[in-house]
């Protein structure tokens, strides 16, 4: 079965420039290993590939059980001249959270 | 001077069109040192630029007057000091506007404290060769089309104007969170040595400067993140100790929630590298930090520390950049997506059939591409709402676009309706430069 983001935590995308940072934030600590090993900046970069041009720098925040996605050339040319409706690219926290995971490989 | 050993912080304005009861809510049920109101986003002032060239008198955020005009008499009474940058690009003109409105309360002359110096739009102009963070370009590229340029300025220059005891500090560009650390150093005596001290100030603003997404605004999700009474909510306060001891909670008696999971979506947002966050005044790193609920919608939060800041400003340069034109119109039922495209197509035809050019172009088929693309992958729903959007030079080239959307009411595949009026908008696009710190020279006055 696979897991979603969604299913084990909770995103916020923010703005700045042209650059998207989309935190991914455990529910549970104990879900945060999983997340390390298979939600990785490449990953990412897979899912957002029709979106940004890239590249995904991944941040660990191990104390806060929680990621920070920084994914470049992800706004249209940047929330000033951006033609998508939703210039600040706020709902592409629910592209993360949509993101399925292979858990057979869970520990 | 007495000494102190806490500080309560709230904040009442966390962007420049947010709720306005909340704020009146909070410094009327919460006994608060200090309100901050922070009311600018990126490019905010190059757009209020514009209106001061129209009127000298404005430029600064219009809605000053509605949210001073609720919260001066609390405020006042209960010795509530406000520190805003809704001085935007006139923060002298906001110094004014505020003393009219308290005179017109009844309340007297109140003194205000104004800090300048953030305006560089001539440093910038002086200074071709400085590079855009953006493209690595020299700011000349935009030279002739540079509507302003503002630095983000930095806690010092808020507490010179603390110190004048004025009840009103009004700015125009701060970064967010020194408006929150000011008021932490002017009471405390902190000073930027003290990596602890900065780590947790900034923390506090941060975390506060977005007002209601710390306490359960934008975090909601039925079934699965559940917030108490979200039509509600509230602004939250910090309340911060002389050793850097921080908790946030909000106003009591309303919805909302401040939990461990809020405080941490806000502690990330809009941070880059969560090990190196910059600001004017320190570079944060919140890596270490712990959250821990102390209460019911009470979260502390330790562990922030505040390494030694750079030695330039973040300058935001706002410049013109052509005209963004764009239309909508609905089709619904039996093929609503093959007419919407078809129509996306006749319209495109008709622009370039004007010879009309664009930078960006781009058709959205709303309830199915809009937000995350993807067309061919989507579901067919019951209704397709068309848009077309497109960038340019030419203005009336932005107009068409609306324009020939509108006229698929008769011009287009059948069974079209509810086209939207022709939109176009200037485009006020930004880029980014540093500046040394010591090339800016900053000021406060004291409007009494």
């Amino acid at each position: 079965m696979p897991i979603r983001v969604y299913d084990i935590a909770s995103s916020r995308a923010g703005d700045k420039g042209n650059t998207s940072n989309i935190s991914v934030v455990c529910y549970d600590k104990k879900d945060w290993q999983f997340l390390a090993t298979h939600l990785t900046a490449d990953r990412v970069m897979q899912e957002f590939a029709h979106i940004a041009s890239g590249p995904v720098t991944r941040y660990e925040l191990p104390n806060l059980k929680a990621f920070n996605f920084v994914i470049e050339g992800a706004l249209g040319g940047g929330v000033t001249i951006s033609l998508a409706q939703d210039a600040h690219g706020k709902t592409l926290s629910s592209v993360m959270l949509g993101i399925e995971l292979d858990s057979s490989q869970t520990t | 001077m007495k000494s102190i050993d806490a500080v309560r912080i709230g904040v009442g304005a966390g962007f420049s069109d947010d709720r306005l009861t909340p704020a009146l809510d909070l410094v009327s049920r919460v006994d608060l040192d200090y309100l901050v109101l922070e009311c600018l986003a990126e490019r905010t002032i190059a757009r209020e630029n514009l209106s001061r060239a129209k009127d000298p008198d404005k430029g600064y955020t219009p809605s000053l007057h509605e949210r001073l005009q609720m919260l001066l008499p609390t405020c006042m009474e209960k010795n509530i000091r406000i520190v805003t940058n809704m001085g935007a690009a006139n923060p002298l003109g906001a110094a004014r506007a505020a003393r009219d409105e308290a005179t017109n309360l009844g309340l007297g002359s109140v003194p205000v404290a104004v800090v300048l110096g953030d305006d560089v739009t001539e440093l910038v102009r002086s200074n071709p060769g400085l590079e855009l963070l953006e493209d690595h370009l020299p700011v000349e590229s935009l030279m002739d089309r540079i509507v302003s340029a503002n630095a983000y300025l930095g806690a010092d220059v808020i507490c010179e104007a603390l110190r004048t005891r004025a009840p009103i500090v009004i700015t125009g560009r701060v970064a967010d969170p020194s408006l929150f650390l000011a008021p932490l150093m002017h009471e405390f005596g902190w000073t930027s040595d003290n990596q602890t001290l900065m780590g947790q100030g900034t923390m506090a603003g941060h975390l506060l400067e977005c007002s209601v997404s710390v306490a359960g605004g934008y975090f909601g999700w039925p079934g699965k993140k559940d917030v108490p009474n979200l039509a509600d909510s509230a602004f939250p306060y910090a309340d911060v100790g002389r050793d850097g001891s921080l908790f946030i909670s909000k106003t009591p008696g309303t919805g909302g929630l401040v939990s461990v999971q809020t405080c941490s979506e806000q502690l990330i947002y809009e941070v880059h590298d969560p090990q190196n966050y910059i600001t004017p005044d320190c570079v944060m790193d919140i890596t270490g930090v712990d959250l821990i609920q102390a209460g019911e919608n009470r979260v502390q939060a330790r562990g922030a520390i505040g390494k030694p800041a750079t030695d330039s400003y973040k300058v935001t340069v706002g410049y013109t950049d052509g005209y963004i034109g764009e239309g909508e119109v609905s089709y619904g039922g039996i093929g609503a997506l093959d007419r919407a495209r078809w129509a996306a197509e006749i319209v495109k035809e008709r622009l370039r059939k004007q010879n009309f050019v664009y930078d960006d172009f781009r058709v959205d088929f709303i309830g199915m591409s809009s937000l995350h693309g993807k067309l061919d992958e989507r579901v067919e729903p019951y209704e397709v709402r068309l848009r077309l959007a497109g960038r340019t030079q030419n203005r009336r080239a932005a107009q068409a676009v609306g324009f020939e959307t509108r006229a698929m009411h008769i011009h287009g595949p059948g069974g079209g309706g509810g086209g939207s009026d022709p939109k176009v908008r200037d485009v006020l696009a930004v880029k980014s430069v540093l500046i040394p710190k010591h090339l800016v020279r900053t000021q406060v006055v004291l409007e009494n």
